[in-house]
């Protein structure tokens, strides 16, 4: 190969591949590298066995699940590590219905929740149950006002609020939040994946769920987090013995060497989150100047200074968002984005159609430990000529 | 009033065909658009929104006023 003229030696020098899109999965940190490949070594056994192996595998359980809770300002108890994000999400929205069945059956939640909770809402009316959704107004807020009738309502059993959209951004009111759910009796359940790591998660809550790999850990690591005393009837009980529970895993054996990684990334994420969150905030803030002051007709989504530092999204009039983000591919962004062509169902994204917001031509941009300057910059340089390319092509200029 | 049949057109189509006609019809004129697109229910009113044009409403299934006001 060296030495070889022609295009073979051209993409050779392929721009470097920016990763833009943590709020799907964020690079895994170097120190849970580390972490999962000596855990592979020294903790696959069956931490619920009896031999020298198992205890070793046990401590390095208990290990991470007094890390994650000391990160979490929690008890070690409260702490359960599951399959995945998803399985923390559908277990913490069905066990904190299924624990208050007598109280009522409504489920409140915010138009804005990551699809698991509102799937987790469609298993919970498909049994009988009730669900009503708060909406957002056009920065993909609740309206707190809205939100206090709706977990004051007779039956409520359960609401949850996201604890950040993870799609645009915007923070939500979650202390009032927390407050309005007290006032009523009413637990709240808070998905913070989109915060877990990256800043605090306000308290109140009596219910909390996070995803590993959104911190920079490994992916299949769920962590639920029930408060004492909170009513609690999980979903597959059957199959979940004692002994896992009170350790704090299962149904079922745990990815351990993952769980030790996910532990030792979030230590490692909120040792850093001060500076990263300061970082990408500012360049969170550059992206959406730029790309108002530099693309025409775009429309920049969500709240543009009470959000989560890391996550930008804007839409492109007249852009198909499939096109546009498979030409950024082409250029070495990877990025996501919510237009209903890029979706498996065909739908918008259920967040921008609860706000209001243009749906097609949209990209997230989401940033992590390893996102540089360079590489924010080069988005910026190459994103105007790149969607000023497909609006040639589609013969939408000046329109 | 004139009527664009984007049926079975994929958005941003029909968001394009919209933004072609408006121009052509005089203030106060309203385009029908009818699109069964999920998008076009939110991608419709948004353009109207950027274009300084008026969102009549929709009236029935996948049909879309617009207003010709700017």
């Amino acid at each position: 190969m060296s030495g070889t003229p022609g295009p073979e030696r051209y993409r050779e020098h392929m721009p470097d591949q920016a990763y833009l899109d943590s709020a799907t999965a964020a690079p895994l940190h170097p120190a849970a590298r580390e972490a999962l490949l000596a855990a592979l070594s020294d903790g696959w056994s069956d931490p619920a066995r009896l031999y020298t192996q198992a205890r070793r595998a046990r401590q390095l359980l208990d290990a991470a699940r007094a890390a994650v809770a000391e990160c979490l300002g929690v008890r070690v108890p409260e702490v359960t590590f599951t399959a995945n994000g998803t399985d923390a999400v559908r277990r913490a929205v069905l066990g904190g219905l299924a624990g208050r069945r007598r109280t009522g059956r409504v489920f409140a939640h915010s138009a804005i929740e990551h699809s698991a909770v509102l799937h987790a809402a469609e298993e919970h009316v498909s049994a009988g149950g009730e669900a009503v959704s708060v909406p957002v107004d056009r920065l993909g807020r609740i309206d707190p006002d809205a939100w206090r009738a709706a977990v004051s309502a007779d039956g409520v059993a359960l609401a949850a609020l996201i604890a950040a959209s993870h799609e645009v951004g915007t923070a939500q009111p979650l202390s009032a939040a927390a407050e309005a759910c007290a006032a009523a009796g009413v637990p709240l359940m808070v998905d913070a994946s989109v915060l877990v790591g990256r800043l605090p998660v306000a308290p109140g809550w009596s219910l909390l769920t996070a995803s590993a790999r959104k911190w920079g850990g490994p992916g299949g690591v769920g962590v639920l987090v029930v408060r004492t005393g909170v009513r609690f009837d999980p979903p597959g009980s059957a199959a979940w013995s004692q002994p896992e529970r009170a350790a704090g895993y299962g149904p079922g054996a745990p990815d351990l060497p993952a769980i030790v990684a996910a532990a030792v990334a979030l230590r490692a994420a909120q040792a850093e989150a001060a500076g990263e969150a300061k970082r990408q905030r500012e360049l969170v803030d550059r992206i959406r100047t730029r790309v108002a002051a530099t693309v025409p007709d775009v429309e920049i989504v969500g709240d543009p200074d009470d959000r989560a530092p890391h996550i930008v999204t804007f839409s492109c009039l007249y852009v198909d968002g499939e096109s546009l983000l498979y030409a950024l591919d082409r250029r070495g962004f990877a990025v996501s984005s919510g237009s209903s062509c890029t979706s498996s169902t065909l739908r918008p994204s259920h967040v921008l159609e609860a706000m209001g917001a243009l749906s097609h031509g949209n990209v997230r941009v989401s940033l992590h430990r390893d996102t540089t300057d360079e590489q924010v910059e080069r988005f910026l340089i190459e994103l105007p000529g790149i969607v000023a390319e497909l609006r040639a092509e589609a013969g939408v200029v000046g329109l | 009033m004139i009527e664009l049949d984007c049926l079975g057109q994929r958005c941003p189509l029909p968001v394009i065909a919209l933004a072609r006609r408006v121009p052509e019809v005089a203030v106060g004129d309203v385009v029908r658009v009818l699109a069964d697109d999920p998008a076009a229910a939110l991608d419709i009113p948004a353009w109207c929104r950027m274009r300084g044009q008026e969102f009549v409403g929709s009236p029935a299934e996948n049909t879309y006023d617009v207003r010709r006001i700017a």
